[in-house]
């Protein structure tokens, strides 16, 4: 190559990495802007925020937003359902899905095909939304809580991923605890799903964020009782409230919902409110995510053995 | 005293005694599968509403008066039809543009990744870019209704563009219908772009780096490595992904159009999963709305059922 060509492959390079950086750094800035946007108006004066300019930094910083929400009923309680249910559908839907995931890995189990059929077919057709919607109220599940993690105790897809993982164990040790008279819970429950943790422990967290951002189930199901509601269907119900009053053109004003729950003299606006409780919202995923970001290349590859 | 045969005759191995022998397993297993049928599958029972009058108020379940294909012409005719027309082209142009900008953006933004050699650098920008996928719906759509609000609710976007002098009136964007479209399409952008951009860098990964030096020996620049050894390299997955998009064209999502579509901009906000949801939840008017999802149902199995047969015609692994 002459001098003349490598100079003009230099510069190239240079612009280009140059261009590239640029472009993902304002990527990225348009990522967490909306984010970071949000945290700045929950920590700033709601009277102050109405007259508008705050970007990534709180104007006048205040902690009354989050005072208000910690002192709202309806959130307390949602956020209570909310982990509940979280821990309930983790819990049930790991146990469930992992040791039928184990009948299935038996090479040997007569039903194995069967069942494997039955619930990928699920993956590619569902009934619909009225047909369950009934199946669910005839079951009598309205407005209870069950109906949140009884329809998730066994995943189609998890299950799939699970048992591609406990094939890898080799059937040796399977054999062995069987010829020491182990029975078939006992084979799953203390060799199985010890060797299996790390796929648990990315299914859990994928099931877990699910579950937590579910908003759906509360809407369709329990929207008539309070005592179900989740902090995801409180949150939604700020949002369309301040919404009508946003696609009006009016700035969101000082409402009575502002006042919810406080008998302070001090007013929010439900637009710091709704920033508040977006950030409180948010909070638990933000927490996970180091932990999920670890295991993304990790549980996509577990994910993408096929047959 | 009698000696034992050393060799039993071999006894004919049943059904019923694999049955027996593995009845542990069995325990473990069949109730989940009753209980996924009885989820999953019972449920369709409930089809028959669609070529009923289904009043269930009125008539026990067994007495409903049957009308056979009724309630489907009633989707494409008269008042009833004219919504069900409108919120099928809501779905299927909603979903179009979702498909289309997010093959633009997480194809490019992976060729993009893959060209940095500051690994720190594409971590962060990855980490980055992965965050809004684990955000809810619910959460997103109230941050999108912030960014376009008017400048003082923080309307980010009416505030760039008025600095830019390119609009003197903040648009609202929410309030007009032309624009529903676009969010919707660009909230989906916003929130997988990142996220889906992994399937591409691990195909990537799989490309032979032989090719790239190759490529440099005979003068290729950065742009035709990109053009004609990354891009082909990644073209099977392009693939595959398209024709599993195209197959489920009609789940054009559904919490995002609830939650910001409204009044003035209905006529091309309502999607398909909404109609379902107003005449059979709120209207109850089971039997139209049932016959409006299984309309959805069988169009999606047939597409996805081509989209299969596609694939596999192309020489791509099968993706049912």
């Amino acid at each position: 190559m002459s001098e003349k060509n490598r100079k003009k492959v230099d510069i190239e390079n240079i612009v280009f990495t140059t261009l590239n950086t640029i472009y993902l750094i304002f990527l990225c800035v348009v990522m967490v802007y909306p984010m970071v946007n949000t945290l700045a108006v929950s920590f700033n004066d709601p009277l102050d925020t109405v007259r508008g300019g705050i970007y990534i930094w709180p104007r006048k910083f205040t902690l009354y937003n989050y005072y208000v929400v910690f002192n709202m009923d309806s959130i307390y309680k949602a956020f209570y359902i909310s982990v509940t249910k979280t821990i309930v559908i983790v819990i049930t839907n790991l146990f469930f899905t992992s040791m039928l995931a184990y009948t299935i890995s038996r090479k040997e189990y007569i039903f194995r095909r069967f069942i494997t059929v039955v619930f990928v077919l699920t993956m590619y057709f569902n009934a619909g939304l009225i047909p369950n919607y009934l199946l669910i109220k005839n079951l009598g599940m309205i407005n209870t809580f069950r109906v949140y993690w009884i329809p998730h105790i066994v995943s189609a897809f998890n299950l799939i991923v699970m048992r591609t993982y406990i094939r890898t164990i080799p059937e040796s040790l399977i054999e062995s605890a069987k010829i020491d008279g182990a029975r078939e819970f006992r084979i799953y429950w203390q060799i199985v799903l010890p060797l299996i943790i790390p796929c648990l422990a990315t299914i859990a967290l994928f099931v877990a964020v699910g579950s937590w951002n579910s908003w759906f189930d509360t809407f369709l199901y329990n929207s008539g009782k309070q005592e179900l509601s989740t902090l995801q269907y409180e949150l939604q119900k700020l949002l369309a409230s301040t919404m009508t009053a946003g696609t009006r053109g009016a700035p969101a004003g000082v409402t009575e919902a502002g006042r919810a729950g406080t008998g302070s003299s001090n007013v929010t606006t439900p637009q710091s409110l709704r920033a508040a409780i977006t950030i409180f919202t948010a909070v638990p995923i933000l927490l996970v995510y180091p932990f999920l970001q670890r295991y993304f290349i990790h549980g996509l590859a577990i994910g993408s053995v096929k047959e | 005293m009698t000696t034992q045969p050393l060799a039993q005759p071999k006894k004919k191995k049943t059904v019923w005694h694999t049955i027996a022998a593995q009845k542990e397993l069995i325990i473990m297993s069949v109730p989940l599968l009753l209980y996924k049928i009885l989820f999953s599958y019972v449920p369709v029972v409930g089809w028959t509403m669609a070529f009923q009058n289904y009043k269930p108020a009125v008539r026990s379940f067994w007495k409903q008066e049957w009308v056979g294909f009724d309630n489907f012409v009633k989707l494409f005719v008269g008042l009833n039809g004219e919504r069900f027309l409108r919120d099928l082209r809501n779905t299927l142009g909603q979903s179009f543009l979702t498909i289309v900008l997010g093959y633009i953006g997480s194809i490019s933004l992976a060729l993009l990744l893959n060209e940095v050699k500051n690994i720190k650098f594409k971590k962060v920008v990855q980490n980055i870019t992965y965050m809004p996928h684990f955000l809810s719906w619910v959460i997103v759509a109230g941050l999108v209704s912030t960014m376009l609000a008017i400048p003082t609710s923080g309307g980010i976007i009416n505030d760039v563009l008025i600095r830019l002098g390119l609009i003197k009136e903040p648009i609202m964007f929410l309030s007009e219908p032309k624009y529903f479209w676009w969010i919707v399409a660009c909230s989906n952008l916003w929130k997988e772009m990142g996220w889906n951009t992994i399937i591409y860098l691990a195909a990537m990964t799989a490309i032979d780096p032989t090719l790239y030096e190759a490529a440099v020996i005979d003068g290729a620049n950065r742009y035709q490595k990109m053009w004609h050894i990354t891009l082909p390299g990644i073209k099977s997955t392009i693939v595959v992904l398209l024709i599993m998009n195209v197959g489920h064209i009609l789940e054009a999502g559904f919490e995002i159009q609830y939650f910001l579509g409204n009044g003035l901009v209905v006529e091309m906000a309502e999607i398909i999963d909404i109609f379902v949801l107003r005449y059979g939840i709120q209207m109850g008017n089971y039997s139209l709305a049932t016959a409006a999802g299984i309309f959805k149902t069988v169009v999606s199995i047939i597409l996805i059922s081509m989209a299969n047969f596609i694939a596999g015609r192309l020489g791509e692994e099968k993706l049912v």
